[in-house]
């Protein structure tokens, strides 16, 4: 039964720092350092993952402008996720909640849909006052879709069950939309969230390289045209690290959202 | 006699639960496909009777229990319930908290704890305040079983056998004339099966409420109930109405005394028969 469940022995320390993992990173700036020693196919022109440190260390830092970048993409997809989900959220509700509505915009959302979100960027840029607002644009149709079409989804994924029970027990229309159809749709809403802050980091690098004067996708894109290639690799870094940090976040928002569901 | 068990026998105690089921039928799509689901079902049920329907898969008789919770409509017949008209033609049916479903497969809310679960339906009308239904709630908890210690968890973590019994409590709580039962024991082993059985009897045997409970089972059908209701296969109406007459409260002993297999003898003919049909017309219907 459910009690005898969380009653298995913690594991080990060393079981939970997950040596495997730690063993593979390691590996992998190992081969690194080595592919450039011996100057492998490709790897002439790159720094080792020592100078590559070392230049990070000595130049970046304590640099407040690349600081700077690190806040302005986070900004960026900070405003972009939340809009899309502001929005997104209820647009999704709608859509599975009313035939009517979804008779009317879903064959318009369907056409936007395919569209790339870097294929936005021109538009985007015409369209939008500021070039920072047309970067969080392009950043919130990343992430936008996504989000709509999973909450869409789980909304079409209610337990008809769960509704006929509600209505059993005596709940009010307003009380089964608040009380059962949106925390059945809350797994949805987080799997949306999952895809979408991965894809709002992806957009947000490449519209800085395209459309943008400043953030960690422009440094990287700066490294290449100054060829130095020490900040392209510290750009790609920030950038990997940027993204997981933003997943811990989100898993641990949705772990907050869904207190009933067994942790991973 | 504790608050809980005063407030959940009170329709039971003034006679309430009567049951009248008058010729009903149910007709799927009439101006499309037409399946006829129910054909002059008529049946009778006693307030605080225990009534166990058998039939084969599709045979209707979810449909009638749809039906008798106001999911679904009928298209001829009507339903009384307490000599007041539940369902008729003209007067779809509405669900309540006077008939509260056991479903099959489950159907708690996952997000709630078990006693949000549990305590969902007298706030919802706004019988009592949140204190005094969470003070009822852990009562009716603590009287089944001690379940009052699993209170705080979510169904997510609860077994199978766990989750059915939080859920017969969260119909009975709201003290309703019919409790309906869908299969619910249908995806268990047989242990498990014989420990719901002798919760439910027990509950059955507290509170006195008119039990409608469907399953495929012919032994659990038997054991538990005081009528026995075999149903034909599509389009479903009553083939054998069997008055079980073994004495209460049921023990272990019951499944394997003489008249127990006298009854068993008596059904089992008309639920193979049935059965048999549903199977050979599922080959023809797949050919």
């Amino acid at each position: 039964m459910a009690q005898t469940a969380s009653m298995s022995r913690k594991p080990s320390l060393w079981r939970r720092i997950k040596w495997r993992g730690i063993a593979s990173v390691v590996a992998f700036f190992v081969l690194w350092h080595l592919a450039v020693v011996v100057k492998f196919s490709g790897f002439a022109e790159l720094p080792t993952p020592i100078q590559t440190l070392q230049t990070f260390f000595a130049e970046y830092i304590v640099n407040p402008d690349y600081w700077a970048s690190w806040v302005v993409s986070f900004e960026r997809v900070f405003y972009g996720f939340i809009i899309a989900q502001i929005l997104g959220i209820p647009l999704g509700l709608l859509f599975g909640t009313s035939p009517k509505f979804r008779d009317m915009f879903f064959p318009v959302f369907e056409l936007l849909r395919p569209i790339p979100p870097l294929a936005w960027v021109p538009i985007s840029i015409l369209f939008w006052p500021t070039n920072e607002s047309s970067i969080v644009f392009i950043t919130f149709i990343g992430a936008f879709f996504v989000i709509v079409i999973n909450v869409y989804d789980g909304v079409g994924g209610i337990q008809k069950e769960h509704l006929w029970l509600a209505r059993s027990l005596g709940a009010t229309r307003a009380a089964i939309f608040r009380r059962i159809m949106l925390p059945s749709v809350i797994p949805s809403i987080a799997v949306g969230m999952t895809l979408g802050i991965a894809i709002t980091w992806n957009v947000v690098i490449a519209a800085e390289m395209i459309a943008s004067d400043s953030g960690l996708g422009r440094m990287t894109w700066e490294g290449y045209v100054s060829s130095t290639p020490e900040v392209v690799l510290i750009g790609m870094i920030s950038i990997g690290l940027a993204g997981y940090l933003s997943s811990i976040t989100v898993d641990w928002v949705e772990s907050r959202m869904m207190p009933w569901q067994e942790r991973r | 006699m504790t608050d809980a068990a005063q407030i959940l026998k009170t329709t039971a105690d003034s006679g309430l639960g009567h049951l009248s089921v008058q010729h009903v039928h149910k007709v799927y799509d009439p101006h499309g496909v037409h399946v006829e689901a129910l054909q002059d079902c008529s049946l009778e049920i006693p307030s605080g009777d225990f009534i166990a329907v058998v039939g084969p898969s599709g045979c209707g008789k979810s449909t009638l229990l749809n039906i008798l919770a106001g999911f679904d409509n009928l298209t001829g017949g009507r339903v009384l319930l307490d000599d007041e008209p539940l369902a008729t033609v003209d007067h779809a049916p509405r669900p309540g908290p006077d008939r509260v479903v056991v479903f099959q497969n489950g159907a708690l809310f996952p997000w709630k704890t078990v006693l949000q679960n549990v305590v969902y339906g007298l706030l919802v009308q706004k019988r009592m305040p949140e204190s005094e239904a969470n003070d009822l709630g852990m009562e009716l908890l603590a009287k089944t079983g001690g379940l009052d210690r699993i209170a705080n968890s979510f169904p997510g973590q609860l077994s199978s056998g766990m989750q059915r019994r939080v859920e017969i409590l969260r119909a009975l709580i709201n003290n309703p004339r019919i409790l309906l039962l869908d299969e619910p024991f249908r995806a268990m082993d047989t242990v498990s099966k014989t420990t719901m059985h002798r919760h439910l009897l027990d509950i059955y045997d507290q509170y006195h409420k008119t039990v409608f409970f469907i399953t495929h089972d012919l032994d659990e059908a038997i054991f538990l109930a005081d009528t026995v209701v075999v149903m034909t296969t599509r389009p479903g109406t009553i083939k054998l109405r069997l008055d079980v007459d073994l004495p209460r409260p049921r023990t272990r002993e019951t499944i394997t005394s003489h008249r127990f297999l006298e009854l068993k003898q008596q059904a089992v003919s008309a639920v193979h028969e049935e059965a048999k049909k549903a199977f050979e017309r599922g080959e023809r219907e797949l050919a």
